[in-house]
């Protein structure tokens, strides 16, 4: 069925390039995974179609649904806001490369502090999390925000409900800088916590901390931004209290060695004094062997073209796009993606 | 010719009778396909973890230890709320629309309630996070509070933080939701009482409340309570509303009602599509399995009320 169907297809495919009447064929891929980079996914794919007429179908299932489903060859490219580990990867014969770059921040809702205003380090958002530090005007705030008027107020600790790649740079963070949050609570994309209310999503998080008076929660950027929320500056690894923005988001990519580790860089608490602590990347997951080159090669070109022209779309939506050197890198990674013969699918064309 | 005619019959009835019994016979298997299949998928936590499952106040993903018991407390907590609301308000409004409300406002009241079952969760949800939190918290909670927080023992259910977010306002909302079931079963089952019975009733001077005491509401329990159970079921399963309300705490705290808590509905929700590790989704799945499991038991205690009043009927006349 399928050989005859082929011999009778490819001429004419052929015939169709060569006459180059139509763009090829309009090629259909699909891919599974993350929520976080959803909403550029899906304007990349918008912009691809209009260039190249190729569809790219994503359905953001969550991080957990993409692993399984590249795992399980149903989808040409998984997406996980959680970097998989070198022996997670073998096991299941994947590869993985970033996509884009994302910060995560905390904010507050205090009565007269605006975005910025206040200062935290990581021992104390360690402690406010851990539920050690329960009022505003806790001496371990004051000393640091020495010009602000902080309340008597008991602090409102919100987090999110659903498991969510947010949650796991937030956590993995803390395990990063606090010894007990690691013993205690650990990290992953939904942990135990010691206190505090659960909102589903970042909209549900946002909803909580701009509802109640005293609260404290961590959104994804793009949210604090859209929604005008009043983001607190950390002080970084290198000492320096950094304001959260792309350029910051920036300074932390390019301090990973991204030579090591499968690009399994988790960008928390990084080195470089401008680096912004919560950064993290969103990684698409492929097969290392391919029983359908040509989709995989597709794929490939995609995210080719999306390194390439997708900077300002990724810009527009508060995402940050990958720095140069990286996306150099994860091309020539590309190489180790083959087909069952071992050949290598993508060509750099 | 009478003699083809009936074979033509008896092959119809025989068509139908098997097409009505496959289409039976298809849910049992189905029930039976879910029950296999949720074991299935919770082997290795019922393995790993054995009863203590049920038990255990745990829900640690990054450990790995898991444990029901904060979410079975929160599903049945919030389902017990919605119903101690709800079936008076329920009551009150069947009621009203089949012996007392004015003719020509019945249809539209009776339009209106059945509207209400047709809202989608998810908007239940979201006006009880952007509108009625805000308004419970601010105004309703310092009010409990303030009157039943200062009794013994029952003050302990309305103490600590008004946030607005927790397992009350989940009950509350999940009891808005569920009155529109069971008022409309309600009102049905009133409806089909006989007008000899209530007239005659009437006629030897019962007031209304005496009629619907004494003569509706026996006439109709078995409706009553099926309504009942429909709401409850319900509010049981129901997950997106109580996922935006309850606050979704994996710790207990007390047993205030101002705290958040978890539903197995909503943990259900919250964190299948992230959950990476097999025995992770084996424990989510697990929660499944016991919540089939509760509306099992609740459907069959609901049997053995209902068999139990028809006895007792035989005995009394």
């Amino acid at each position: 069925m399928f050989t005859s169907f082929k011999s009778i297809t490819l001429p004419l495919l052929a015939a169709a390039i060569a006459l180059g009447a139509v763009p090829a064929v309009a090629v259909e891929l699909t891919g599974a995974g993350a929520t976080f980079p959803a909403p550029i996914y899906g304007k990349w794919a918008e912009a691809y179609y209009k260039a190249t007429g190729n569809k790219i179908n994503y359905q953001s299932i969550g991080s957990g649904g993409g692993i399984k489903q590249i795992t399980a060859k149903t989808v040409d490219f998984g997406a996980s806001d959680m970097p998989l580990s070198a022996e997670n990867l073998n096991k299941d014969g994947l590869m993985q490369f970033p996509a884009v770059i994302g910060g995560v921040v905390p904010v507050v809702n205090i009565v007269g502090i605006k975005p910025g205003e206040m200062r935290l380090i990581p021992a104390v958002l360690a402690d406010i999390y851990l539920g050690k530090i329960t009022k505003w005007n806790d001496k371990a705030i004051a000393e640091l925000n020495p010009k602000l008027a902080l309340p008597v107020q008991d602090i409102a600790v919100v987090r999110r409900a659903d498991g969510s790649g947010t949650t796991f740079i937030f956590t993995n963070y803390l395990s990063k800088v606090s010894a007990e949050w690691k013993q205690k609570v650990g990290e992953g994309t939904a942990v135990q916590w010691p206190v505090g209310l659960g909102g589903k999503g970042n909209e549900g998080v946002s909803a909580f901390v701009q509802r109640i008076p005293g609260a404290i929660g961590y959104v994804e950027y793009a949210y604090a931004k859209q929604n005008k929320m009043a983001h607190t500056t950390l002080q970084n690894a290198a000492g320096n209290f950094i304001a959260p923005d792309d350029v910051t988001f920036k300074a932390a990519a390019a301090g990973a060695d991204w030579t090591k580790s499968n690009f399994g860089e988790i960008l928390t608490n990084m080195a470089g004094k401008d680096s912004w602590p919560i950064t993290g990347a969103t990684f698409i997951l492929m097969q290392k062997v391919q029983d359908k080159p040509a989709q995989a090669a597709e794929v490939l070109k995609f995210f080719d073209w999306a390194y390439r022209n997708g900077g300002k779309m990724a810009d527009e939506l508060d995402y940050v796009p990958l720095p140069d050197s990286l996306v150099k890198l994860i091309a020539t990674s590309w190489g180790n993606i083959k087909d069952s013969a071992g050949k290598a699918v993508w060509t750099g064309k | 010719m009478a003699v083809s005619a009936e074979r033509k019959g008896n092959l119809g009835d025989w068509v139908f009778f098997n097409l009505t019994r496959v289409f039976a016979l298809l849910v049992l298997l189905i029930l039976g396909g879910i029950v296999g299949s949720l074991i299935y998928g919770a082997w290795p936590a019922i393995e790993r973890f054995g009863i203590g499952f049920v038990w255990s106040g745990e829900w640690n993903p990054p450990m790995e230890r898991f444990g029901a018991l904060i979410p079975i407390y929160g599903t049945l907590v919030t389902s017990l709320v919605a119903l101690v609301i709800a079936v008076p308000v329920s009551f009150g409004i069947a009621i009203f629309l089949t012996e007392l409300a004015p003719a020509w406002m019945r249809r539209p009241l009776g339009v209106a309630i059945e509207l209400l079952a047709g809202i989608p969760s998810i908007v239940y949800g979201m006006w009880g996070l952007l509108v009625f939190a805000p308004v419970f918290s601010k105004y309703i909670q310092p009010l409990l509070a303030d009157t039943l927080g200062r009794l013994p023992i029952v003050g302990e259910l309305f103490s600590g933080a008004a946030l607005g977010i927790g397992i009350l306002s989940a009950g509350i909302v999940l009891a808005i939701m569920t009155i529109p079931f069971i008022a409309s079963v309600m009102r049905d089952v009133f409806e089909v009482t006989p007008a000899m019975l209530k007239e005659s009733a009437y006629g030897v001077g019962a007031t209304t409340w005496e009629v619907v005491w004494n003569v509706v509401l026996p006439y109709t329990k078995v409706g009553v309570i099926g309504g009942v159970m429909l709401g409850l079921g319900r509010a049981l399963g129901e997950t997106m509303a109580v996922t935006f309300l309850i606050g979704n705490m994996n710790v207990f705290g007390g047993f205030s009602l101002f705290l958040p808590g978890n539903s197995i509905a909503s943990a259900l929700a919250n964190e299948f599509a992230e959950a990476e590790s097999p025995i992770y989704t084996a424990s989510l799945i697990e929660l499944g399995l016991i919540l089939f499991f509760i509306t099992f038991v609740v459907l069959s205690l609901s049997k053995l009320l209902l068999l139990q009043l028809s006895r007792q009927e035989g005995s009394k006349t």
